[in-house]
């Protein structure tokens, strides 16, 4: 029977990059004095997991750097070998490496052959290290080890039944796998120490072809349990409880894993698709409710009570929808304790992460353009704001600085902090440097204007430039990063006390709070988060340049942009004054854009125009309103460089 | 209605079913496998900077799609707008082009045998966008390549980078 094993790979990268993601949680939190021995387990048993699962789909460098990995694991948590923080290093070192090569496997990229092969040697050096300790245990033990030898059959026999279940729906499979993950446990420990006693370490030397006589038995038992994943192609939707079932007695205190259980892996682009179709169904009822207005009489009211009815529960499963795309932040959180630990080690400092708010939710397209924006803010805060111990005692503050990592929900937009208590911005420094760079600064500056200055492309006041940051090359991508998904950065600064970045976000990026605002008879959406103002101007705040309209506010020149002109809308008003002026703000590009009227705030759905259409400079989007009809999203960014372009070139003509 | 239609018997292997439609006084056909459906003219939300033949942008059961009017594009009789006036949806290449037309008149079913190669000139249509000729019921049909019309750089609903995925 030929199964195609492909479809299934999807399933193993999630799971492996889980089982990594959980490795290397729980080995930031492992004490190395005192390592709790279910802790250890459960680190046995991903590495387990992922060698088992490459195993089967011939991913051969994931499989022979876990096994060296799962090797020193296990006498880890057979208190064979001590841990020491060295070890942690070279384990969550591996873990790297790993990810990176279970990325190459699923993007069909060369393998970091170099990197795999430099960690195994790693991994047996301290192997060998623990050598002499272990060889003399190993010896007084090897008596009931020759026993036990008969479970060296059983020992992977577990695996292809724990791989399997993921996807099986038939619940005897969860409790077989149960019980064998117990076998398994004292049997593969029992296995290990075996090939330690007959071959030494020759035996795990051989690592990129891990074919030994064990795998044998591997072999029969992958004959037998390949094709158990049949069912899945009735069933695609995974069973996780099950595995969880068959997991979880061991892992008591994984709360990752416990979280997992009552939960299914759906792909994005089905709940993407409900997205939509709720949004239709928005749509259809509000066309109801306009129609509904026209009934009269005693059937006209119920209809009316009908439809009050159904707004209530459509409005409830937008909701719900929604939150089906929310995952909580701490999956990019998650991260930054190692983050943290590997920087302040390197850079000889003491830094304690404070992770606050973890819980919150956030759109999942959000979390991962969050990453590199988060990461870039943390290295800062570690690098450039918290002082060597040395220097903190002098200031009299406690050796240990402490970075605090937060999130929370106001209104319909996240607030992401990132504090520290280290030595703040320093206005002196940061003028200096503008002033080198040939940037307009003035000495009267707002502190709030100075800061914003580090944003600049190229602008760094680290003394050295170190690996970490210093480069110039962070802060202007940091700030980019955040504006392309709908956010802005604040930073709040004290002179020795600590500096804070915070990071506004919306809460998701398939809704936008909107003005709707008229041309002539088409209707336009502003996303709000970039208007300051808008009010009718008078005659005097309108002045001419060349062909075009400024717009004098509060002793400043603004552009002016009539968005007929820019929309080509025929029957708009033409007259500034008779027209309404939007104020609007997009990075350090500010505009007056005129349109005919204010309609009124609005929460809209974003629909990409290029899906059947093609950009369309200015825009950003298109939208259905409540009739039925397209509305375009302005977008404010592109149009405010268009608008400095054009000035620009009148300037110069 | 020609006869064919009206027998339900099963299209056989090389016999491929067009749906004809009328652009002023011209019969035209097009593939009906890339027709999503037809639909009466609303009035589209116009798009700044794109040429006249693209009427805007419509909602589609939540999908934006362009409305592109071939008798503008074309200088086929009249870009009128009324009740007769008809949109056939297209749905090709994974996207969804909506063609105004004069109206739709028919389901014909072709063999290879009956399509004639297109003429070099005469038809409004620039030939590269020609399946060929034939004749129903004693009337020229101008089959066309819908698939290259909607593609094609003359029509401009795609972003030239984005031309080449779609050709593949």
């Amino acid at each position: 029977m030929s199964i195609d094993v492909e479809q299934f790979h999807g399933v193993f990268f999630d799971e492996s990059e889980e089982h990594l993601q959980a490795m290397e949680d729980l080995l930031m939190t492992i004490d190395v004095d005192d390592p709790d021995i279910e802790e250890l387990n459960s680190i046995f048993r991903a590495a387990h997991s992922i060698k088992g699962g490459s195993g089967i789909f011939g991913f051969d460098a994931l499989t022979g750097l876990t096994h060296v990995m799962e090797t020193l694991l296990d006498r880890a948590r057979n208190q064979t070998m001590a841990l020491d923080t060295a070890i942690v290093d070279v384990f969550l070192e591996t873990v790297d490496t790993l990810k990176a090569t279970l990325t190459a496997y699923r993007e069909q990229q060369p393998l970091p052959d170099e990197q795999i092969a430099a960690g195994i040697e790693k991994l047996e050096a301290t192997l060998k290290r623990q050598d002499g300790q272990a060889q003399l245990l190993a010896q007084a033990e090897a008596a009931e080890v020759e026993e036990d030898e008969g479970f060296g059959f059983f020992d992977d026999i577990p695996e292809p039944v724990a791989e399997a279940d993921g996807t099986s729906t038939d619940a005897l499979f969860g409790d077989l796998a149960f019980g064998a993950t117990e076998a398994e446990d004292s049997a593969s420990s029992a296995a290990v120490k075996a090939d330690e006693e007959d071959d030494g370490f020759g035996f795990f030397t051989d690592i990129p072809a891990p074919e030994a006589k064990k795998d044998d038995a591997e072999e029969d038992g992958f004959g037998f349990f390949v094709d158990l994943p049949e069912p899945a192609k009735t069933a695609p939707v995974n069973v996780t409880p099950i595995k969880s079932a068959a997991q979880k007695p061991a892992a008591k205190n994984n709360n990752s894993q416990s979280k997992e259980s009552g939960s299914i892996r759906v792909d994005t682009g089905k709940i993407d698709g409900m997205v939509n179709l709720v949004g239709e169904l928005v749509i259809t009822q509000s066309m109801l409710s306009m129609i509904g207005r026209d009934i009269d009489g005693q059937s006209g009211e119920l209809l009316q009570a009908a439809i009050a009815e159904l707004q209530r529960n459509t409005r409830e499963i937008q909701e719900s929808v929604m939150s089906m795309r929310m995952l909580p932040i701490n999956m990019t959180f998650n991260r930054f304790p190692r983050v943290v630990r590997d920087l302040s080690q390197k850079l000889g400092k003491q830094v304690k992460l404070v992770i606050e708010g973890g819980a919150t939710e956030i759109d999942k397209s959000l979390i991962e353009k969050l990453v590199d924006p988060l990461t870039h803010l943390v290295r800062n805060s570690i690098d450039h704001g918290i002082e060597s111990p040395q220097t903190r005692a002098e200031a009299g503050k406690p050796a240990s600085g402490t970075v605090i990592l937060s999130a929370e929900q106001k209104g319909s937009s996240i607030i992401i902090s990132i504090s520290d208590d280290g030595a703040g911005l320093s206005r002196e420094r940061i003028m200096d440097k503008a002033l080198q760079n040939g940037l307009p600064v003035s000495l009267d500056m707002p502190d709030s204007e100075v800061w914003q200055l580090i944003f600049q492309p190229g602008f760094s006041t680290a003394a050295e430039v170190t690996d970490v940051s210093g480069r110039g090359v962070g802060m202007d991508v940091v700030r980019r990063n955040i504006e392309s998904i709908g956010g802005r950065i604040e930073i709040e600064s004290n002179l020795g006390r600590g500096s804070s970045f915070s990071i506004h976000l919306p809460l998701t990026l398939a809704i936008v709070d909107g003005m709707c605002v008229t041309v002539g008879k088409q209707i336009f959406v502003m996303p709000l988060l970039n208007i300051i103002e808008s009010f009718q101007p008078k005659p005097e705040q309108i002045q001419t340049i060349g062909n075009d309209n400024v717009l004098w506010i509060r002793d400043e020149y603004w552009p002016l942009l009539p968005l007929h002109q820019m929309m080509q809308v025929d029957d708009a008003i033409q007259e500034p004054t008779e027209s309404i002026i939007v104020l609007l703000e997009s990075g350090k590009n500010r505009l007056g854009v005129q349109v005919d009227a204010l309609m009124g705030q609005q929460q809209v759905v974003i629909k990409s125009l290029e899906k059947h259409y093609k950009k369309v400079a200015g825009v950003a989007g298109a939208t259905i309103m409540g009739d039925g009809k397209v509305a375009l999203i302005i977008d404010v960014d592109s149009m405010a460089q268009s608008c400095q372009l054009n000035i620009k070139q009148e300037v110069c003509a | 209605m020609s006869d064919s239609t009206l027998q339900q018997s099963p299209v056989a292997s090389n016999e491929k079913e067009f749906l004809s439609f009328v652009l002023g006084k011209e019969h035209y056909a097009l593939d009906i496998t890339t027709v999503k459906e037809i639909r009466g003219y609303e009035a589209a939300t116009k798009i700044a900077n794109a040429p006249a033949f693209i009427k805007g942008v419509l909602n589609l059961r939540g999908d934006i799609v362009p409305i592109v009017d071939l008798r503008l594009k074309f200088n086929v009789g009249e870009a009128t707008y009324n009740e007769f006036t008809i949109v056939i949806m297209l749905h090709v290449h994974e996207r969804i082009v909506g063609v105004v037309v004069d109206g739709v008149s028919d389901v014909v079913r072709l063999t290879e045998d009956d399509i004639l190669p297109p003429p070099e000139f005469g038809v409004a249509f620039d030939s590269q966008y020609l399946l060929g000729l034939s004749e129903v019921d004693d009337t020229m049909v101008i089959l066309v390549n819908i698939e290259k019309l909607i593609t094609s750089d003359a029509l401009a609903l795609v972003d030239p980078n984005q031309n080449m995925s779609l050709a593949g």
